[in-house]
């Protein structure tokens, strides 16, 4: 715990003065770890699915938040709400009863476009999606609500999956990266909880100091 | 404006910075009337506190009037006058409906540094480090206060800033402390430390019933204070004599207090082998940022180390839920003046 503690604020400086950068760094790793033809929501959901070339990033977090079900589950199901609290989004555009269109940026200013349907809702309870055969990155989604105990709040349970790139590039990039995306997810749900329950989310980008970058 | 910024241990220096401005919609900004220095930003000051940035605004202990409310802040207009508790609190999340303020889910935008380090993250603060939030402090002239519709304690008309701006801290400190004692009648407090927070801890141990107050230190004059104004019996721990553990049985007829107070914290001094450990530790330790730690407690207060279980101890410890200690405190808004009885020598710096 105390060296990850450290290994981490060693990193922190770096984030501190750009976490939008880093968030986009992580993010735009996420997206890159996109490979073709391979739904792994669908093999999640016992759903037909097609044969992966590598073996799909996983990555699963919880959070409890003090709202019931069907308010998360409506802020959720509304797409373009997304990239309020998952950072790399650029935007993502709802153009049908399921299909979405989402644009995210990645490292170095790179843009990264892909279609991605809702392949299972189940209201107030569920919502997965999974991008299109033919994407530029093969990733897919899951958000699950259910109730907290003794009425208090809902747990929501947000999953993630990619396929590495093959090649040199995706496993440096793994390498660099290490147990990031985990930290990425971590931070995407506690940013929906913030501004599912405060409205906001807490910030102090552009308030003053004595930094000479800040005056 | 001005501000005072800490650049590095031992170098705090009042510069030149922008002024704030409303960065979200809850937010509001406070024209600061009177600031004090806490004990705890001797820590940052000390160079033991991780996460610091030169640059860092300091002071959580402010109050003042409101200039510019955001959208969302329904309940503060300009002109208002408020003390502002130095924890951040969101008002929504699971914690601050409990009155939990110091445990807010919302209000830390780095809650990954401290729930690294420490497992879980508390509520941001003002002025005390990136880990903490990284916000920018109240020693200045001006200041932002987020989810502002939650915090500010409004004063009312015909009281004095230094009547109310304990309420920022140091007054819900210290009466947190006595009152996790569970003070029944007859109950003697032993209270370690006589600063500020210590003062505040003797008097609200008596607020709440206490019958004695034996409090500890090695100041002459909070020695002095503590029996002039709290009432309290001492024991000064540097006399060559002293031994606190003893003179605490003695004065209790055997028994010991009741309860156990430290008001002391971090950078404790003390003439225990104990305590001279935790400072070797500590001088070792803040070569080491982040990790560093400083002596805690005191000499003769039963820490740890073995002596909790064979006396059945009971342990409580936290931050402060600033907001809550106000609102369940000795201070209803229309009982007497809050601090009336506050000692004044308290005012500013432990």
């Amino acid at each position: 715990m105390a060296g990850g503690g450290l290994t981490s604020l060693g990193a922190y400086a770096v984030t501190r003065r750009s976490p939008l950068a880093a968030a986009a760094l992580v993010g735009g790793y996420l997206i890159y770890r996109g490979a073709a033809g391979y739904c792994p929501v669908s093999d999640t959901l016992g759903l037909p699915t097609l044969s992966a070339p590598s073996e799909p990033l996983q990555v699963e977090r919880s959070v409890t938040i003090n709202r019931s079900a069907a308010d998360l589950y409506a802020f959720w199901r509304n797409l373009e709400n997304l990239s309020r609290f998952m950072q790399h989004l650029e935007v993502v555009r709802v153009q049908g009863p399921t299909r979405s269109h989402w644009v995210a940026s990645a490292p170095g200013g790179t843009v990264v476009e892909w279609d991605a349907e809702i392949v299972e809702e189940r209201e107030n309870e569920l919502i997965a999606w999974c991008s299109l055969p033919g994407s530029q990155v093969d990733t897919a989604g899951s958000v699950r609500f259910h109730p907290a105990t003794g009425g208090r709040g809902t747990v929501v349970t947000a999953r993630l999956e990619y396929v590495l790139p093959a090649g040199r590039f995706g496993a440096t990039v793994a390498k660099v990266f290490g147990k990031a995306p985990e930290q990425q997810m971590r931070e995407v749900l506690r940013r929906f909880k913030s501004i599912i329950e405060a409205g906001e989310a807490p910030t102090t980008a552009g308030q003053p100091s004595c930094r000479e970058e800040e005056r | 404006m001005r501000a005072l910024c800490w650049f590095g241990k031992e170098d705090v220096r009042v510069d030149t910075v922008p002024d704030p401005t409303i960065l979200n919609p809850r937010d509001a900004i406070v024209k600061i009337t009177t600031t004090a220095i806490c004990g705890s930003d001797l820590h940052l000051y000390d160079g033991f506190i991780p996460t610091m940035e030169p640059g860092d605004i300091l002071g959580h202990e402010f109050m003042g009037e409101v200039m510019e409310a955001g959208v969302g802040v329904k309940n503060l207009k300009p002109g208002d006058r408020v003390v502002v508790p130095f924890t951040i609190s969101c008002g929504r999340c699971f914690f601050c409906e409990r009155q939990l303020w110091s445990l807010c889910d919302n209000s830390n935008p780095n809650a990954w540094m401290p729930e690294l380090l420490y497992g879980f993250s508390p509520a941001g603060l003002y002025g005390y480090s990136h880990m903490m939030g990284g916000y920018a402090g109240g020693q200045a002239q001006y200041a932002r206060v987020p989810y502002a519709d939650v915090g500010p304690i409004k004063v009312p008309s015909g009281l004095r800033d230094e009547q109310v701006l304990f309420l920022s801290d140091i007054f819900p400190t210290g009466y947190q402390a006595a009152e996790s004692c569970g003070i029944q009648p007859g109950d003697t407090v032993a209270v370690w430390g006589c600063g500020p927070v210590g003062q505040l801890a003797i008097k609200s141990a008596f607020l709440l019933g206490a019958e004695r107050v034996i409090a500890i230190d090695r100041v002459p004059e909070r020695l002095h204070l503590a029996e002039r104004e709290g009432r309290a019996e001492t024991i000064d721990y540097s006399q060559p004599e002293a031994d606190v553990v003893e003179q605490l049985k003695e004065m209790t007829g055997g028994r010991g207090p009741d309860a156990c107070i430290d008001a002391v914290g971090l950078e404790a001094h003390g003439t225990t082998l104990d305590a001279y450990y935790d400072r070797a530790q500590a001088s070792v330790a803040a070569q080491l940022r982040p990790l560093a730690r400083a002596p805690a407690g005191d000499p003769g207060l039963p820490q740890g180390r073995g002596r909790l279980h064979p006396g059945g101890v009971r342990r409580v410890r936290g931050q402060v839920p600033a907001r809550s200690g106000v609102q369940q405190g000795p201070d209803p808004p229309d009982g007497p003046d809050p601090c009336a009885a506050l000692p004044a020598a308290a005012a500013g710096a432990d």
